[in-house]
């Protein structure tokens, strides 16, 4: 009954079984859709190059800013969130000046979730390298007080030498913050910088501190000579404290009551951590315009696509013919051409994800930042390629879907 | 016999007026072995495409395998086409870049069956039409002669209830073409029911029955055991 080699229940023509196309499974149409790209190497590789540059700039745009952010909070972990520095607050009658109590270090360590405190005292005083300098070429340093705890509370640590302690604090000793050092051009401990009126001996040089940029730029003397030597009097002028995480909300509130219970008002509370995390937060909002250039690569990309989709079905007329001969439904047709476009698209979306990743490496390795590819990014740029696979295969699919069947018959 | 195509009073109108079908009756019946035959213009390509279910008439009835085409959609008609009809074109129309026993299991993509099964009965059908030895070889790879053969095979990998064969040898010499219309006189004796179309009168005084046409319309019939 039928022109095959293979036995088949036998059925009359005249009543055949219900008819029923059958379906593609998920692997038929992946090599289906993938036959025309698998035939045209070089078109494949130039008609995705597009989109894959468009999804390269936007991963690596993303990427980069999100390395930077990354680097700043990593620095701001380090650093901590959790310092809390008052200053006296600006007087309310002019001529006046507002002081902080002498005792202000020792109240603050007392609140609830402190975990220490320390303070600084300006000193009405200059520092020069020798007595040769005029007394008003300051270089912009200070000359402050410190309190011992201050180095411990600002998670500073000494370059070379060593830091105030009880022996030294009460002798003509300076710490000198870093920028402080390279303006006098102290490099070794040892060093003696001219104060107010005699030779102090440099004992300690600070590494740079981030959050506290005052100090990087203070010349540190102990607070007991501050008083002795060069007539400081006692008012700390910046009480640093360090609480734990959990509690920095509550002392802020408290601490200027706890300072001043009389006239909190006179006491100003500053988080130093904070212009670093305004800061880290501006460096997550990336370049608006790259991305639009992005934009622009992957449109024109999609525009690609379809072209090379448009020319890909009227080069396979015949084949489509075939196909529809074969017992090809429209669908299936149209699927074949979508997918063909989807996996055209979807290979210049890896490419372009992989591009943007690897351009983000090398920015991050060459400058010292954690390589960050954010997921989000890689998936978007995933799912913005499908959809413009979609959108760019979907006319020329339908088209492929409406051509007529006895095309395959004509003679090629 | 059962009938395997039945087409009443078929016409078939171009756009733009052509009348490429006039009228057509055709009864054929499961097993035979028909040509036909007419020259250049007469409606045997149309004829092929409306029996085949790749075109509708513009009036008439048409069944093939027992289904009425005009209640059928797209998808049911492609069904019929996957199930109960092959192919055969003078340029073949195989996929170049893939391998005989591939461009034959192309033959049941359509068909629901596994892709290993499509494999194995390909090899089967390239046996069947004596190119066993030559699965792997690509289309560029092969003869003329051969190519047809392929093309025969897939078309015939499905057992359908009609095997159309347009014009097969036209773009064959006169050796290949004899090999051709040999595996079709083979499988005719087989049981396949396949109609041959061709201007080539030889070619179809071979065959048990002849169907003439011109202008359209059928204007001989040798016969149909069917009737
Ligand atoms: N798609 C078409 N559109 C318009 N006219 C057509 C089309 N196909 C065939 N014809 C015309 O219909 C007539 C029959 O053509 P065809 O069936 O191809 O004949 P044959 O195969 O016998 O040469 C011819 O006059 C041809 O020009
Ligand atoms: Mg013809």
């Amino acid at each position: 009954m039928s022109a095959g080699t293979r036995e088949r229940p036998a059925h009359g023509p005249a009543h055949g079984p219900a008819l029923r196309a059958a379906r593609l499974s998920l692997r038929d149409v992946a090599h289906v859709g993938s036959a025309g790209l698998r035939s045209r190497p070089m078109r494949v590789v130039l008609s995705a190059l597009g989109i894959a540059i468009g999804i390269a700039t936007m991963i690596a745009v993303v990427g980069i800013s999100a390395s930077s952010k990354a680097q700043l909070l990593r620095q701001l972990d380090a650093l901590g969130t959790n310092l809390l520095v008052a200053t006296p607050g600006d007087s309310m009658f002019a001529g006046e000046t507002v002081k902080l109590p002498k005792e202000a270090v020792g109240t603050v360590g007392r609140i609830d979730g402190v975990e220490k405190a320390g303070a600084t005292g300006d000193v009405d005083a200059t520092v020069r390298r020798s007595e040769k300098i005029p007394a008003d070429e300051t270089a912009g340093i200070a000359v402050k007080a410190a309190t011992e705890s201050l180095l411990e509370v600002l998670r500073g640590k000494v370059a070379t030498g060593t830091w105030l302690n009880e022996a030294n604090g009460r002798y003509p000793a300076v710490v000198l913050g870093h920028v402080a050092a390279q303006r006098l051009g102290v490099t070794t401990p040892g060093q003696q910088v001219w104060v107010d009126n005699r030779y102090f001996t440099v004992v300690g040089i600070l590494d740079p501190l981030p959050l506290s940029p005052e100090i990087e730029r203070s010349a540190l003397v102990g607070w007991s000579a501050a008083q002795q030597l060069l007539g400081y009097d006692g008012h700390p002028t910046s009480v640093y404290e360090r609480s734990t995480d959990a509690t920095v909300h509550d002392v802020r509130k408290r601490m200027a009551g706890t300072i001043n219970p009389r006239s909190p008002q006179d006491v100003l509370v500053t988080d130093p951590s904070s212009a670093l995390q305004a800061k880290a937060a501006t460096e997550g909002a990336f370049s608006s315009l790259l991305l639009g250039l992005g934009g622009i690569a992957l449109l024109v990309g999609g525009v690609g696509v379809a072209n090379t989709m448009i020319i890909s079905v009227l080069e396979r007329r015949y084949e489509i013919g075939l196909r529809r001969s074969l017992g090809a439904t429209r669908g299936q047709i149209r699927i074949q051409f979508v997918t063909e476009s989807l996996m055209l698209s979807g290979l210049g979306g890896l490419a372009g994800v992989l591009l943007g990743a690897a351009a983000t490496g090398v920015y991050a390795t060459s400058g010292g930042l954690p390589w960050v590819v954010p997921l989000w990014a890689v998936a978007g740029g995933f799912v913005s390629t499908l959809l413009i696979g979609t959108i760019a295969g979907l006319y020329p699919a339908v088209r492929a879907a409406r051509l007529s069947p006895t095309l395959a018959l004509h003679a090629a | 016999m059962s009938t395997v195509v039945a087409l009443n009073g078929v016409t078939k109108e171009y756009p733009g007026g052509v009348r490429a079908l006039d009228g057509v009756d055709l009864t054929v019946g499961q097993g035979e072995l028909l040509a036909i035959v007419g020259p250049s213009g007469s409606g045997k390509s149309t004829l092929l495409h409306i029996v085949g279910t790749l075109d509708r008439p513009t009036t008439g009835s048409v069944a093939v395998a027992g289904h009425d085409i005009a209640e059928l959609s797209d998808r049911k008609l492609s069904a019929l086409r996957a199930q109960h009809i092959g192919f055969v074109f003078q340029a073949f129309h195989l996929v170049p870049g893939i391998s005989a026993q591939d461009n034959v299991a192309e033959g049941l993509l359509y068909s629901g069956l596994p892709r290993s099964e499509r494999r194995r009965l390909a090899a089967a059908a390239l046996d069947r039409v004596g190119l066993a030895e030559r699965t792997g070889h690509r289309p560029h790879e092969l003869s003329g002669g051969q190519k047809q053969r392929v093309a025969i095979a897939r078309a015939l990998v499905g057992e359908p209830d009609l095997l159309l064969a347009d014009e097969p040898t036209g773009a064959l010499d006169t050796a290949s073409g004899e090999t051709v219309m040999k595996l079709l006189h083979d499988l005719h004796q087989d049981g396949a029911t396949i109609a041959v179309i061709t201007h080539d009168t030889e070619i179809a005084e071979r065959l048990p029955r002849q169907v003439r046409m011109r202008d359209g319309q059928i204007v001989a019939d040798t016969g149909s055991g069917a009737l």
